[in-house]
């Protein structure tokens, strides 16, 4: 009866947690995956092809993936000089950390709002825009793709300064050395050690920050506009002003299916290209 | 030359760090301006808009569900993701790497999808309250924290412990609670940090799930700022932004910053 007992308590401490992700998100999840091949009650792709033949869902997609991929890229050229500075010369790395995390720690509300407060009409670019003559009266520089982009990249550089500076923290700083007495330039031993041995990290913050951009709601719903909706809003949009399931639910599914794959192929990758891994 | 890289890295990292803080410093500052509409630079100093965040009873009332949100599925995701992940750690039996996935999973679900299964199945066909579909869907958001971080804590503990006191005569409950989770409470109170800010935070997942009276703290700031344009939203803000400061350096004097990201 002891041992009995012993050997199946593993299962009464996996299957409370196991049945309630199991009833309340992977149950769910499969229906409306199911849902979307349904039409008339029989299977179908027709929700998928009315889906991607429409120019509006073409144009969502599109921006959606444009300003990911722009978002990840300026994420990637800001965060990598910073990473790579606090790492090798800063004296206050902690504080400088620290200062990374406290907007990550900050609602996304609050951060997409201090945009709006800043780009908008009276806002200061435009104070000062204008007091340079390059605007000849203020106007809004709000609700369109640059002020999406702009909320996009304070929102996602903190996860890519820090998952880059995991991995330039363990790089030892003799190697460096090393190659600088054997000869080589700085520029030489940053292209051919640091770069390489971040460039894992640099993969891992890019995920991050790609398909935080894809899946993001609050910035584009702040800082975007009607014309400016991206895949999450459309999800938004269709659930609850149009009562949509089906097509709210295909567009999940899109979202999901994309971010899983750029997610698996890409850190598959970023685990492959790490040598400090081997 | 040297030096001269080192300075041109240092200016963009300071210009980095400015993009990244100068905005919220600038809401902390517009919060005490004395006009009516929200600028920056603004004009003299007042703490009225303080004064009207505590007794506008819909913000007060968001924030006190948020929180009561917030640690109640802390709870919950504590009480499923413990025992998991215990097990998981401690045990061998099939599907092992299946479980853990499952139990990682919903981080791997866009919240805009968690929120809208929220809506359409356990409110809409299961016919559950909204708070309840709070409760869910915020419990499902901090399992996944719940679960790498108790991982990581029981990755450094030594299991021959636990033998040693069931050698001694104590049970399986009793070594739990006596050897085993006090090696782990610094993990559980990183996982309780990330877990209630995070939850604290969404805004996706808790969209789709409000009703008359019903709203979490976001989600109601979020409608302010659609009609109206005043320092209150900038006052609300920065005593969001102290609590989360108070809360980084109460971190940083028991945890370490480091273990929580």
């Amino acid at each position: 009866m002891q041992k009995g007992f012993r050997k199946w308590m593993w299962l009464l401490l996996v299957v409370p947690g196991t049945l309630f992700i199991t009833v309340f998100m992977l149950i769910p999840l499969f229906s409306i995956l199911f849902s979307t091949f349904m039409a008339e009650s029989r299977f179908s792709l027709e929700n998928y092809t009315r889906l991607f033949t429409s120019v509006y869902f073409q144009q969502v997609f599109g921006r959606s993936v444009r300003l990911s991929l722009l978002s990840t890229l300026l994420c990637a050229l800001l965060g990598f000089p910073s990473a790579y500075y606090i790492s090798r010369y800063s004296r206050h790395k902690g504080m400088m950390m620290a200062l990374a995390v406290f907007p990550m720690f900050t609602s996304p509300v609050i951060r997409s709002f201090s945009w709006m407060v800043i780009l908008g009409r009276k806002g200061i670019v435009n104070q000062f825009l204008v007091s340079v003559g390059l605007f000849a009266r203020p106007q809004s520089l709000l609700y369109n793709e640059f002020s999406m982009t702009v909320g996009f990249v304070q929102l996602f550089l903190p996860q890519m300064i820090l998952s880059l500076l995991g991995v330039m923290d363990s790089i030892p700083g003799d190697l460096t050395e090393a190659a600088g007495s054997l000869g080589a330039t700085r520029l030489v031993a940053f292209l051919r050690i640091v770069f390489p041995l971040s460039i894992s990290g640099l993969v891992t913050g890019a995920v991050l920050v790609f398909t935080g951009c894809m899946t993001a709601y609050t910035t584009p719903q702040l800082l975007g506009a009607t014309d400016t909706q991206v895949l999450s809003t459309m999800v938004y949009q269709y659930a609850m002003s149009l009562r949509d399931w089906v097509q709210a639910s295909a567009v999940a599914m899109v979202m999901i299916v994309v971010t899983m794959l750029v997610s698996h192929v890409f850190n598959r990758l970023s685990r492959r290209i790490n040598p400090m891994a081997n | 030359m040297k030096k001269q890289h080192h300075i041109a890295l240092g200016l963009i990292t300071f210009l980095v760090y400015v993009f990244l803080i100068g905005p919220l410093l600038i809401i902390m500052a517009a919060s005490f301006g004395e006009q009516s509409a929200l600028v920056f630079p603004g004009k003299g100093f007042t703490l009225d808009w303080y004064v009207k965040v505590f007794q506008m009873s819909s913000f007060v009332n968001a924030a006190i569900l948020s929180l009561e949100i917030a640690f109640a599925a802390t709870a919950m995701a504590l009480l499923l993701g413990v025992p998991a992940a215990y097990a998981l750690n401690r045990f061998r039996f099939p599907g092992k790497g299946l479980l853990k996935t499952l139990f990682l999973s919903p981080v791997l679900i866009p919240c805009i999808v968690l929120g809208f299964i929220m809506l359409r199945y356990v409110i809409s066909q299961w016919n559950l309250s909204v708070i309840s579909s709070l409760l869910i869907g915020h419990t499902l958001l901090s399992i996944p924290y719940v679960m790498r971080v108790i991982t990581s804590s029981l990755a450094n503990f030594d299991f021959a412990m636990e033998e040693a006191a069931g050698s001694l005569g104590a049970n399986r409950g009793y070594t739990f609670f006596h050897i085993v989770l006090p090696n782990i409470k610094s993990g559980i109170a990183s996982a309780c940090v990330m877990a209630v800010i995070n939850s604290f935070n969404n805004v996706s997942l808790s969209t789709f799930l409000t009703a008359p009276g019903i709203t979490m703290l976001p989600i109601e700031i979020m409608g302010y700022v659609e009609y109206h344009f005043d320092p209150t939203i900038a006052a609300l803000a920065t005593v969001m932004m102290l609590v989360t400061l108070g809360v980084m350096l109460l971190i940083e004097k028991t945890l370490g910053l480091q273990s929580v990201v």
